[in-house]
């Protein structure tokens, strides 16, 4: 595989691997580090890519290893994982003050979530996989990955009944 | 979408069992901004979700990492340890150096006592000299008187005889 080969392959899920990531390790600086740390290994593994049906799957999976060793790391330096001073780059400066804290109310419930079904909202609500293919990264059984799935969803949804209640009353 | 229909789908989609297309449904209805006020906060989900799909990662990615660096420390080892090599072999050389002169001085002190103890051993033997050349001349002065007075008896034979 040479290096065109290989960008051809690799670079079209570049910011796929960077949101699942950022899902996992919050910040979108230790994200970015995290995509070229993916990189580099998918370079210095090149030769066997080509072995692989699919790359995307393969890639996504080792993004996930990597990010759980990185917060294993951290929590071995007692390092808190809490971004209290998060911010959105991309969202747009015109939007909504209401939609944006509505937006920021859902990431932080997603955060809250166990890191499976994090991954597992990521990639089925915004990458849009299908089964197959998020069994595949997370190598889990299809009703494991629904049944977290809908857990995740519920859970997510209720709390924002919770909060929009509480909002109004 | 009838909202019936909607709501039958957000059901599924709570137990998971929604295929794509059906939650591609879902997600246009939610980010149309035309929302059944009972179903509101599935528009923040659905406007959360479609916000996050355009996120991207701004940083430049690299294929390689920089290899420069890695060459430069493989340049680095090799020079420190030819800087450590020719740092040894020089402080041996001023070692060795250091040594063979304490050694040379040693030397040389044993030899100025040597020579001390001959130099004054010398000067014994000299005295002993001088004193033996003190007697000699006082040998041959007594000879000279000796002399004198064989001349005197000569003479005195001599005025005898005739």
């Amino acid at each position: 595989m040479n290096q065109s080969d290989f960008i051809k392959a690799v670079l079209p899920f570049k910011d796929k691997v960077f949101r699942l990531a950022k899902r996992l390790l919050v910040s979108r600086e230790e994200a970015e580090d995290a995509t070229q740390e993916l990189y580099f290994k998918l370079w210095r593994n090149k030769e066997k890519l080509a072995a692989y049906k699919n790359v995307e799957a393969f890639a996504m999976t080792m993004t996930k290893n990597y990010c759980f060793d990185r917060l294993k790391s951290k929590q071995a330096n007692n390092l808190s994982l809490v971004h209290s001073n998060y911010k959105e780059k991309d969202t747009s400066l015109d939007k909504k003050i209401e939609y944006k804290d509505s937006v920021n109310q859902v990431h932080k419930l997603i955060e809250n979530l166990p890191e499976q079904q994090r991954i597992i909202i990521q990639l089925r609500d915004i990458e849009q996989y299908n089964f197959d293919e998020i069994c595949k990264v997370l190598d889990m059984k299809p009703t494991a990955v629904r049944v977290a799935l809908s857990r995740a969803r519920k859970t997510i949804r209720e709390a924002l009944i919770k909060k929009h209640n509480y909002g109004v009353s | 979408m009838e909202l019936a229909n909607i709501e039958k789908l957000l059901e599924k989609y709570l137990e998971a069992t929604t295929s794509l297309q059906e939650e591609k449904a879902l997600r246009d209805y939610f980010t149309s901004g035309n929302i059944a006020p009972h179903l509101e906060e599935y528009g923040m989900l659905f406007g959360y979700f479609k916000e996050n799909q355009s996120e991207t990662c701004t940083k430049i990615i690299k294929l390689k990492p920089e290899k420069t660096r890695k060459k430069n420390l493989k340049w680095l080892t090799i020079a420190a340890s030819l800087t450590l090599l020719v740092s040894m072999y020089l402080g041996k050389q001023a070692y060795d150096e250091e040594k063979k002169r304490e050694k040379q001085l040693k030397y040389y002190a044993q030899v100025k006592e040597a020579l001390q103890m001959i130099s004054s051993n010398l000067n014994k033997g000299n005295d002993a000299l001088y004193a033996v050349s003190n007697n000699l001349n006082k040998g041959t002065e007594a000879v000279a008187k000796l002399d004198t007075y064989d001349k005197t008896v000569k003479t005195v034979l001599s005025k005898v005889n005739y």
